[in-house]
This record gives structure tokens, C-alpha cells and sequence, in this order.
């Protein structure tokens, strides 16, 4: 089987979510990626060094530019002639753009894929991730979204890929990029931290999760997450959250402070390897999925954490 | 201006969902079904841009005859009429994009607003193979949206932030978590909802193939997570996170 992967970058390098893609396509066959955007020579550069890359197809037009899924999923298609399945990062681009491209090949997308069992079957999460479902394609070609957390990350040197240019499918004039708000932050990218620290609404404030999340966070390293209800009530900012409708994360150490473990917040980081929950209410759900409970008031735990590590 | 608003029935997301010991799937039968939380946060969206020249709120779900609650609760809310395509066996992310291209082509709204994924499959596709099998512009995750007469500006939820994109009419956008708080319907209005149109249809109707192209081989619970313990104080917790190699 050939596999065209849709190479995820900021403009300058390739994101790490893409190289998790790299590894389930490469259990498929043989690798191609596709870098589609404007003024991207050095994304290509870095791409073809991925280990196990064969070819690198390069788009560079400015209807790339932002990731518009109008304008990226018709040069995907036209990819797909020669290809048996195209992969994306379960990213909120590649979430963006891969059921476009199904749409237009006429094929059932996999969504989320957790394990490539053979070619055509795949495991997935559903409810939540409170189901693990086995599914088969019927299709012809296949239309895969993968959870970068469930695959190794492929080695970013000693691939050998070759560079090739991709005529260019133009602009569908239909939707236009205006702007974008990023959070800058010094802060380890939540979903690919060794170690996050997580809060919610029992910090009570935004004043004090910054104050007492954040040199704690510091000390260990650490990325910021957050519940829903934290995130709801203006703690902390949207692309903070840790969920089912959030970001789905799996680091070595998940610190869940004042969270009390709904399920849809379960669903985003019960995969973490170990998983620390500090909640004064000893009978919170969060507790039956920690491997280590603090049962205590946050307010004096927290700064005598920080204090003595 | 018309809006059309699809709407899921799905498992209540306060429901623990239960995997059946058979492995096919999970337990549905006796167990609190709800419409999609994002869909009720569509059908907010939609009657919320009534006084922004919105006219029309047609809502539409696809699924076994139960689905009328549905339609009936979305009706009750503020919206205009609906229609019920039955389908007692379950339609996948692409023959619901199918169905409602067919629908769009025959009620020409300006505007489809969807919920951004249904919390049982949790497939987040069928607002984007509509706009796809339509060859309109979709704005994904839709945290903002304003309505001008040609066309709508929708303010997204990305990873690392926002990004706001301009689409001409007609457009499809799907909706996140925050872009509104629903609405509850009152008695007088789910009074009203009873008397509200609702067409019945069939695929057929519409000449479209929703046959399944996945097969589910099978479902089974995720791995269990081995009992864990419990620490006394800070200090028994900074140990272990030694022990651990997390800090030094």
C-alpha cells in the first residue's frame, strides 16, 4: 500500500503530531507526505529526513498558505490517483480537513485511530473513550485520522525521502483567512508534555490557578491543562482543556489538581502512565483512575508541593 | 434567510455508556437518549441569529423513528419545522453528509449550522463531508459567528488559540462548546412544538445509498487502570515523585 500523510507545520517546521502519523502509515506501507503552503522549502527540507520517508510532495502556493480544508482537500484528492490511503494528525487541522477529502473520494473516514490491526481494520475510540470499537473498511482507498498519542513518534533524522513538486490546485474562492489569536507560551505543547499539571474549578479563580498552577508547572517542567469547568469559568483559556472536547493527551505524569474526573474529562487523559489526583473530596471519581491520591485542601497542598521540590 | 439545523439523538452524556458482554456494541436499550449537546448548541446558534436576518430554522435528524423527541425538543426551543429521515439501521458520518446535501439541494438554505462531532461516535465528519459533497465553504469548531447578508465570519477553536475565517453564502459551520449556553425549552413552547410541521422521509426518498462502508468487528471496554494509593501528606507525595525520576 502507498500512504500520503499530511504534513502538519507552522510554516517553518514540521509539527510534532505528524510524526506519530508517520509511524501507523508506515504499518500500512510505503510513506509519502504531502507539504502543502507558502514558502515552504525548509518544511520539506525537514520533512524528507523523517526516518522511513520515501517521497515528499511539495505545494507551495499562497491558497495553502493558512490550511483552508477548501483549497487543501482538492490537491489531496488529485494525490490520491496514485495512493491507497491518506493519513492526517487528529489535530483540529487535520480533523478540518481529512472528511473533506473522504467527501470527495467517496469513502467512510476512520476517525481517531488508537491501532492499525491489518490494512483495512483499525481500532478507535467511541463514547468517549469509554468504548474501544474494532472497525473494517469496505473502501477502496482509506481516509485515516490517527491520535498522536497512541504511536511512537518517528525519528525526525535519517530519512532520505525525495523532494517532488505538486501542480497546484488553486483557490476554490469560496472561504478567506482573516486572522488568528495563538497563545504564546514557554510552556512545554500540552499534548506532546512529558508532564502536565492540570486544573480545575476548585482553584476558584483565575488569579489564583495562575498562582498556584503555574510555579508548580515551572518546577516540574511542566505543560498547563484544564478541566472544562475551569476553562468554563474563565481560569484558564479555551486551548487549555484536557476532554473529549478537548485536547486528548497521554503524558508520563498527569497532575489533576481541585478536578473532580467526569468522564468527558477522563476521556482526554486516563492514557497518561501515571496519574496524580489531589481533590479534597476523597469520594471524587478522579481518584479511581489515579495511581497516586492526595485527599486535602489544594490551597495549602499546593504551595507546599512547589516549596519542597 | 434559511438556516437548517441536523440534530442527533444520542446516549444522554451524563450516562456512563455500558459495552455489552457480547462485544457488539453498547448497551442503548432503557438508557436516557438526549439530543447531541453540540447539536442543542447549533439550534441555539440559529434561533440566537434570528434578529440578524434569519428567517427559517428547519431542523433535520436522520435515525429511527424515536428521533421525533428530538426534532420536537429542537422545535420547542425556537425552531420552525423539521424533518425525520427514518432509518431504524444506523447511518454513518457519510450517508448523513449524503442525505443532507440532498436536503440542502432541495430547501436551499444559506446557512447549515452542526454540532462539531455526535458524543457517541465521537467521528467529527459529517459537517465537513457536507461542505465537501457541496463544494461550499466550512468553518470547523465555531466559537463566534456573525451573519452578514452574503456572507458569515466565524471565529474558530484551534489548537494554541483562535483563527476567524470568512465564508460566502452558502456556507456550513459546525459549532463548539462555547459558543453559546443552550437554551431550555418552556412549557408553553414544548406545548407549541406539538403543532409544528414534521415531514417524514426515507432515504429512498432521496434516492441516496447510506449501505455502511465500516464494518464494527467488535467493541469492548477500554483497559482497566490497576488500583492505585493513596499518600498521606506532601511529603510521602514529593518521595514518591522522586522515586518516579519526575523531580530531583
Amino acid at each position: 500500500m502507498k500512504t500520503l500523510v499530511w504534513v502538519e507545520h507552522d510554516g517553518a517546521t514540521v509539527k510534532d503530531a505528524t510524526l506519530a502519523v508517520v509511524t501507523a502509515a508506515a504499518q500500512l506501507g510505503e510513506v509519502h507526505l504531502l507539504v502543502a503552503g507558502q514558502g515552504v522549502d525548509a518544511v520539506a527540507a525537514e520533512a524528507a529526513k523523517i526516518a522511513g520517508v520515501g517521497k515528499v510532495h511539495v505545494a507551495d502556493d499562497a491558497a495553502y498558505a493558512h490550511a483552508l480544508a477548501e483549497n487543501v482537500a482538492p490537491l489531496i484528492v488529485q494525490l490520491m490517483g496514485d495512493h491507497d490511503a491518506f493519513l492526517a494528525p487528529a489535530t483540529t487541522n487535520g480533523k478540518n480537513i481529512a472528511p473533506r477529502v473522504a467527501a470527495l473520494l467517496d469513502v467512510m473516514q476512520i476517525s481517531d485511530i488508537l491501532s492499525v490491526e491489518s490494512e483495512d481494520t483499525f481500532t478507535r475510540p467511541i463514547y468517549a473513550g469509554n468504548a474501544i470499537a474494532t472497525v473494517q473498511s469496505k473502501d477502496a482507498k482509506k481516509v485515516i485520522t490517527v491520535r498522536g498519542t497512541a504511536f511512537a513518534k518517528a525519528a525526525t533524522q535519517g530519512g532520505t525521502g525525495t523532494i517532488e513538486a505538486v501542480a497546484t490546485t488553486g483557490d476554490l474562492g469560496v472561504s478567506t483567512y482573516v486572522g488568528s489569536e495563538i497563545a504564546k507560551s514557554e510552556r512545554p505543547e500540552l499534548t506532546s508534555a512529558k508532564i502536565i499539571v492540570s486544573g480545575g474549578r476548585a482553584l476558584g479563580s483565575g488569579d489564583k490557578f495562575h498562582e498556584l498552577i503555574d510555579p508548580l508547572a515551572d518546577k516540574l517542567g511542566a505543560g498547563v491543562g484544564a478541566s472544562r469547568a475551569a476553562v468554563d469559568a474563565g481560569y484558564a483559556p479555551n486551548d487549555y482543556q484536557v476532554g473529549q472536547t478537548g485536547k486528548i493527551v497521554a503524558p508520563e505524569v498527569y497532575v489533576a489538581v481541585g478536578i473532580s474526573g467526569a468522564i468527558q474529562h477522563l476521556a482526554g487523559m486516563k492514557d497518561s502512565k501515571t496519574i496524580i489526583a489531589i481533590n479534597k473530596d476523597e469520594d471524587a471519581p478522579i481518584f479511581q483512575v489515579a495511581d497516586i491520591g492526595l485527599v486535602g485542601d489544594l490551597f495549602k497542598i499546593l504551595p507546599e508541593l512547589t516549596g519542597k521540590l | 434567510m434559511k438556516v437548517l439545523v441536523p440534530v442527533k439523538r444520542v446516549l444522554d452524556y451524563n450516562v456512563k455508556p455500558r459495552v455489552k458482554a457480547d462485544g457488539t456494541g453498547v448497551d442503548l436499550a432503557n438508557v436516557k437518549m438526549s439530543m447531541n449537546p453540540f447539536d442543542e448548541i447549533a439550534v441555539e446558534e440559529a434561533i440566537r441569529l434570528k434578529d440578524k436576518g434569519v428567517t427559517e430554522i428547519v431542523v433535520v435528524s436522520i435515525g429511527e423513528q424515536k428521533s421525533q423527541e428530538t426534532l420536537r425538543t429542537a422545535l420547542a426551543m425556537g425552531a420552525d419545522r423539521a424533518i425525520l429521515v427514518v432509518s431504524e439501521d444506523r447511518v454513518e458520518p457519510l450517508g448523513v453528509a449524503k442525505l443532507l446535501k440532498a436536503i440542502v439541494d432541495e430547501e436551499k438554505p444559506d446557512l447549515v449550522i452542526l454540532g462539531k462531532q455526535a458524543i457517541d461516535d465521537d467521528n467529527n465528519q459529517t459537517g465537513q463531508m457536507l461542505a465537501g459533497l457541496l463544494g461550499v465553504g466550512q468553518a470547523t469548531f465555531a466559537s463566534k459567528v456573525e451573519l452578514a447578508s452574503d456572507s458569515v465570519t466565524v471565529t474558530r477553536e484551534v489548537d494554541g488559540g483562535s483563527e476567524t475565517e470568512t465564508l460566502k453564502l452558502p456556507a456550513i459551520v459546525t459549532v463548539d462548546l462555547r459558543l453559546n449556553e443552550p437554551r431550555y425549552a418552556s412549557l408553553p413552547n414544548i406545548m407549541k412544538a406539538k403543532s409544528k410541521p414534521m415531514a417524514q422521509k426515507t432515504p429512498a426518498d432521496f434516492g441516496v445509498d447510506v449501505s455502511p462502508r465500516l464494518t464494527t468487528l467488535k467493541v469492548v471496554e477500554p483497559a482497566k487502570r490497576s488500583a492505585g494509593v493513596k499518600v498521606a501528606d506532601v511529603d510521602e507525595l514529593v518521595a514518591k515523585l522522586k522515586t518516579m525520576g519526575v523531580s530531583k
